[in-house]
């Protein structure tokens, strides 16, 4: 046997799956996907299902940002058609063009992953404090259990424990809360005692089970996102000159990564209703 | 399944999403009186037929490719 074995349908279909092997490959990759994510989506559904009253918000759009969110779908959705666009050109011979498309579709890629950046990190600027009893807020029509908003500049700077990450409560915190629901309206900045905080929290993962699920299933479909652009980079970089030794192996290679690519653009378009608007 | 395939059946996952999301603008709108949700409504139904379009386009110029 030769160093360089060859491998059976790498392009011509095998005849009992009726398509070449990598694509059978990443389909059964596909469908291994389909159950990590199912599973993720199970447990989104039990824990909101099973959460108590005024536990898990109304709606996502209550905290998340549904407007960037629109904007990153609308992002991928392009990135989707790019890319099915540069396998139709390769496969239409026009290499030049396909590799156009393939930039593109990482550019958008990676303006996906800014937005995204910027979503997280106001997160992390963004706080909840947790009081022990009630307190009316100004424009608010029920009495809030916690309070959210940005600390003024004047309120002290809160330490974190290093071990578990949460809060000290100081003595006393200056907060400005989050203009209510349907209004743009800032309340005037609220003063609360140490004695009446129970919990402070950003919105990171720790706020809530909400918050927490909602960075696990981004997170997770990021990471994918950032596997789907190392791969396009490979092929921006190597594409030519491995479409001049062997096109149709090259064309079948961006039919394999357009499939993943189309996988993950789908689950957010899954993500971003679950999360975001119910 | 080949790429043009799943990429029908994403163009007509996301015209169902489009349209959900119009419909979730349209009642934000009523409930909190947002415009921002208007415009988010008003834009998902748009986006809806622009993918509609898109989608017709795509199978009359890949109409030599394979489903499989």
């Amino acid at each position: 046997m030769s160093a360089a074995a060859i491998i059976p349908h790498d392009m011509e279909p095998h005849p009992v799956t009726g398509m070449y092997n990598g694509k059978f490959g990443i389909w059964l990759f596909l469908a291994s996907e389909i159950m990590l994510f199912g599973a993720l989506f199970s447990t989104y559904v039990l824990l909101r299902m099973g959460a108590e009253d005024g536990m898990w918000p109304k709606h996502g759009a209550e905290i998340l940002n549904v407007p960037l969110a629109t904007f990153n779908t609308v992002v991928l959705i392009t990135s989707s058609v790019t890319m099915v666009l540069s396998w139709a050109a390769l496969k239409m011979g026009d290499v030049a063009k396909g590799q156009r498309f393939l930039g593109i579709t990482f550019l958008l890629a990676g303006t996906f992953l800014v937005v995204k950046y910027f979503e997280y990190k106001e997160k992390f600027h963004h706080f909840e404090v947790f009081l022990n009893e009630p307190m009316a807020v100004e424009g608010y029509q029920e009495p809030l259990k916690g309070i959210r908003g940005h600390f003024t500049a004047d309120s002290p700077k809160l330490e974190a424990d290093a071990k578990t990450g949460a809060y000290a409560i100081p003595e006393y915190v200056i907060i400005e809360p989050d203009a209510p629901h349907g209004t743009h309206e800032h309340p005037k900045p609220v003063r609360i005692e140490s004695a009446q905080v129970k919990r402070i929290s950003n919105f990171g993962p720790r706020h809530s089970n909400f918050l927490a699920t909602y960075f696990t299933l981004t997170g997770l479909h990021g990471l994918h996102i950032v596997g789907g652009m190392v791969v396009i980079l490979y092929f921006l970089l190597t594409g030519s000159t491995f479409a001049k030794k062997n096109h149709e192996k090259y064309v079948n290679r961006i039919e394999c990564t357009g499939l993943y690519w189309h996988f993950v653009d789908l689950v957010w378009i899954f993500l971003f209703p679950v999360l975001y608007l119910l | 399944m080949s790429l043009k395939a799943f990429h029908v059946f994403f163009v007509a996952v996301c015209m169902v999403f489009a349209m959900g999301m119009g419909f979730w603008g349209i009642r934000d709108f009523r409930e909190s009186g947002m415009n921002q949700s208007l415009y988010l409504g008003v834009g998902a139904f748009a986006a809806c037929v622009v993918l509609g379009v898109y989608g017709v386009w795509f199978l009359k110029k890949l109409r030599h490719f394979s489903y499989v």
